[in-house]
């Protein structure tokens, strides 16, 4: 049997395979359709200092081969997620990695700090994807100055394994996880969601209640495998891919282009039980392919030495 | 809830571009009651990507029905007729008509393909021993379902069948000119419909649920995809497939 384990800063996965934020809600809440025993780890849904409603309806249109949506980061808040949820996620025998959204950097660092007093959290991944108040309402995430300053103040808080979640949407990612990774995040969790939106031409209307979404689902699958690339080549520590994995061969794609995990994300709403089966299927794979240890297939596209790869971003 | 692989028995179109589908489902359908949905993914490809959910319309023994409208892929790959491969179902999902509560006639009205869910709300308000007045809207004639119901009415868009208009002035009317005992009525239908129903219930005092529709991602609970606003809540917001898809009327701002 192939060893699955990967190690991310200081924190050892059982496999290299989660299940993303926002896409399993807070991880105990289908117990009959999936196991989550069986896979490496649980990225919860982003949790905000305060509860938030979430944006009104509609939140989610299919567009060719993906999803738009606009949930607008509704959660319960991180009081409640203590008290109600956290209980439950201590009994499963897999990581716990609570997934931290907020409006200003100071939010960011109370939040944490309150789940770093509490018992069974293995990790955090800070989402950057997410507006703030102070500038306007634009993206932490589109700005590498802000992006890198979050990392470093909550650096400061938490021995444990902290991932910094990237958006796509930026020119160059590489200047983001090169930022990052200088202010000592143990890993770089790529991609979010893609801008989209989609359009109801009889109507002239958007199909989306906040008129642009995020795409997600295999549609992404190309940017996505591009990113991870990207940053794979501009920093050292591990990428964890993200981004229309449905299956062990996405799975695959993400390892060689540089990742060390994935995440499976839309595809647990159309199968919740389907990062299961990609962790059983990286093993499968492994044992027939005589590979010993999972981490060998980390980074090993093999790209023709006459081809001068375009590394402009670099 | 459960995810299996069901084997389609038949598909057959019974009125105007209505098709009714038929499931050996055994596992889904002694656990089903009337208002929950199925959410099936119409075939083993990522086009289209998402599953679709669709109310249980009846259950015969062992195998479960399901009536729809052709309205783009997904219906039209179901409409194709039966495929070799067995359907990926996940269900029964979804919250379900209060059907023992304290109330002696049910009036049911149904607003094109809702009447979806009304043969098994029927049939568990006969077991429930309830007297049941069933109100259809459609736009015409040739797309009125009536099996399975009983005591129906009928009002058309064209009055091409029963009366001329909506199916809330027709129940508005029927109100004002009888009297029932401790009604409660059960709809399911377009937001227009449920919206104008409310407040028709409100006015004339009668308790009242909805199934409401909203687009989802998974059915089941972990999108966040399916919000309805809700007037009792801390949150602003329930969600449509786990704490609906059936309302109080009185909870809901449509
Ligand atoms: C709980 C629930 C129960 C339902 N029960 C039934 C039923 O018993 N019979 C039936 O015919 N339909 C039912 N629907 C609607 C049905 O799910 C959609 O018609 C179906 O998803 C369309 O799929 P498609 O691929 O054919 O069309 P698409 O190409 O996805 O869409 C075609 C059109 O349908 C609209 N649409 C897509 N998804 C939905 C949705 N979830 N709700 C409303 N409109 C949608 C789109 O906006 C578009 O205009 C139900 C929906 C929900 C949420
Ligand atoms: C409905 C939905 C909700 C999401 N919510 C969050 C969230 O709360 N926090 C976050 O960091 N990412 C969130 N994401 C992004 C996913 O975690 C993931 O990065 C993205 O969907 C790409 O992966 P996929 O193509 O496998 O879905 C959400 C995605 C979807 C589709
Ligand atoms: S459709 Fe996903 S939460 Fe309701």
């Amino acid at each position: 049997m192939a060893n699955l384990s990967v190690r991310i800063g200081s924190l050892k996965l059982k496999n290299p395979v989660l299940v993303a934020s926002g896409t399993f809600g807070y991880g105990g809440d289908v117990p009959d359709l999936s196991d989550v025993n069986t896979i490496g780890g649980i990225v919860t849904k982003s949790l905000s200092m305060k509860p938030r409603d979430g944006n009104p309806p509609d939140r989610i249109v299919e567009t060719a081969g993906g999803m738009l949506n606009s949930i607008g980061l509704a959660n319960i808040g991180v009081h409640e997620f203590i008290k109600n949820k956290l209980p439950g996620l201590r009994k499963f025998d897999t990581a716990i990695i609570a997934n931290i959204a907020a409006s200003s950097v100071e939010e960011y660092c109370d939040v944490l700090t309150l789940l770093e007093a509490q018992e069974g959290i293995h990790g955090y991944e800070i989402n950057v994807s997410c507006p703030n108040v102070k500038e306007g309402g634009l993206s932490f995430g589109t700005d590498p100055v802000i992006t890198a300053e979050i990392t470093r103040r909550l650096r400061k808080l938490t021995p444990k394994c902290l991932l910094m979640k990237l958006t796509p949407n930026v020119t160059h990612v590489s200047e983001f996880a090169r930022g990052v990774a200088g202010e000592g995040a143990d890993g770089i969790s790529l991609i979010n969601t893609v801008v989209g939106m989609a359009i109801d031409h009889r109507r002239r209307t958007p199909k989306l209640s906040t008129v642009t979404g995020g795409l997600s689902g295999p549609a992404i699958k190309p940017i996505a495998l591009a990113k991870v690339y990207e940053a794979a080549l501009a920093v050292k520590i591990p990428i964890i891919g993200i981004g229309g994995i449905m299956n062990t061969g996405d799975a695959l794609e993400f390892l060689i282009a540089g990742a060390t995990a994935i995440q499976v994300g839309t595809a647990n709403f159309i199968d919740p039980s389907a990062s299961m089966k990609i962790a059983a299927g990286l093993g499968e794979y492994c044992d027939a392919n005589n590979i010993a240890n999972v981490k060998d297939l980390v980074g090993t596209l093999k790209v023709r030495a006459d081809i001068s790869v375009v590394k402009s971003w670099l | 809830m459960r995810q299996g692989f069901y084997r389609v028995e038949s598909v057959r179109e019974i009125a105007g571009n209505i098709h009714l589908l038929s499931l050996h489902a055994p596992q889904i359908a002694s656990a089903v009651r009337a208002g929950q949905f199925l959410n099936i993914k119409t075939r083993d490809m990522y086009l289209p990507l998402l599953r679709r959910p669709f109310s249980v319309y009846n259950r015969n023994g062992d195998s479960l029905e399901i009536i729809f409208n052709v309205v783009g892929l997904g219906t039209r790959i179901l409409a194709s007729g039966p495929s070799r491969e067995p359907l990926d179902v996940i269900g029964p999902l979804g919250n379900a008509f209060g059907t023992g509560g304290d109330f002696e006639e049910a009036v049911l009205v149904a607003g094109g393909l809702g009447i979806a869910p009304m043969p098994m709300l029927t049939a568990e308000l006969k077991r429930a021993g309830k007297k049941i007045h069933t109100y259809i809207g459609a736009r015409n004639g040739s797309q009125i379902v009536r099996e399975h119901m009983e005591n129906v009415s009928v009002a058309t868009d064209d009055g091409s069948a029963g009366s001329r208009g909506t199916v809330v002035d027709l129940l508005r009317t029927h109100l004002g000119n009888s009297s029932m005992t401790r009604p409660k009525i059960f709809s399911c239908g377009p937001t227009p419909m449920l919206r104008a129903l409310a407040a028709l219930a409100d006015e004339a005092g009668i308790p009242c649920e909805l199934s409401l529709e909203s687009p989802m991602a998974c059915g089941i609970g972990i999108c966040q995809g399916c919000p309805v606003e809700v007037k009792d809540g801390p949150r602003k917001y329930a969600l449509v497939c786990r704490d609906g898809t059936v309302f109080d009327g009185k909870r809901v701002v449509l």
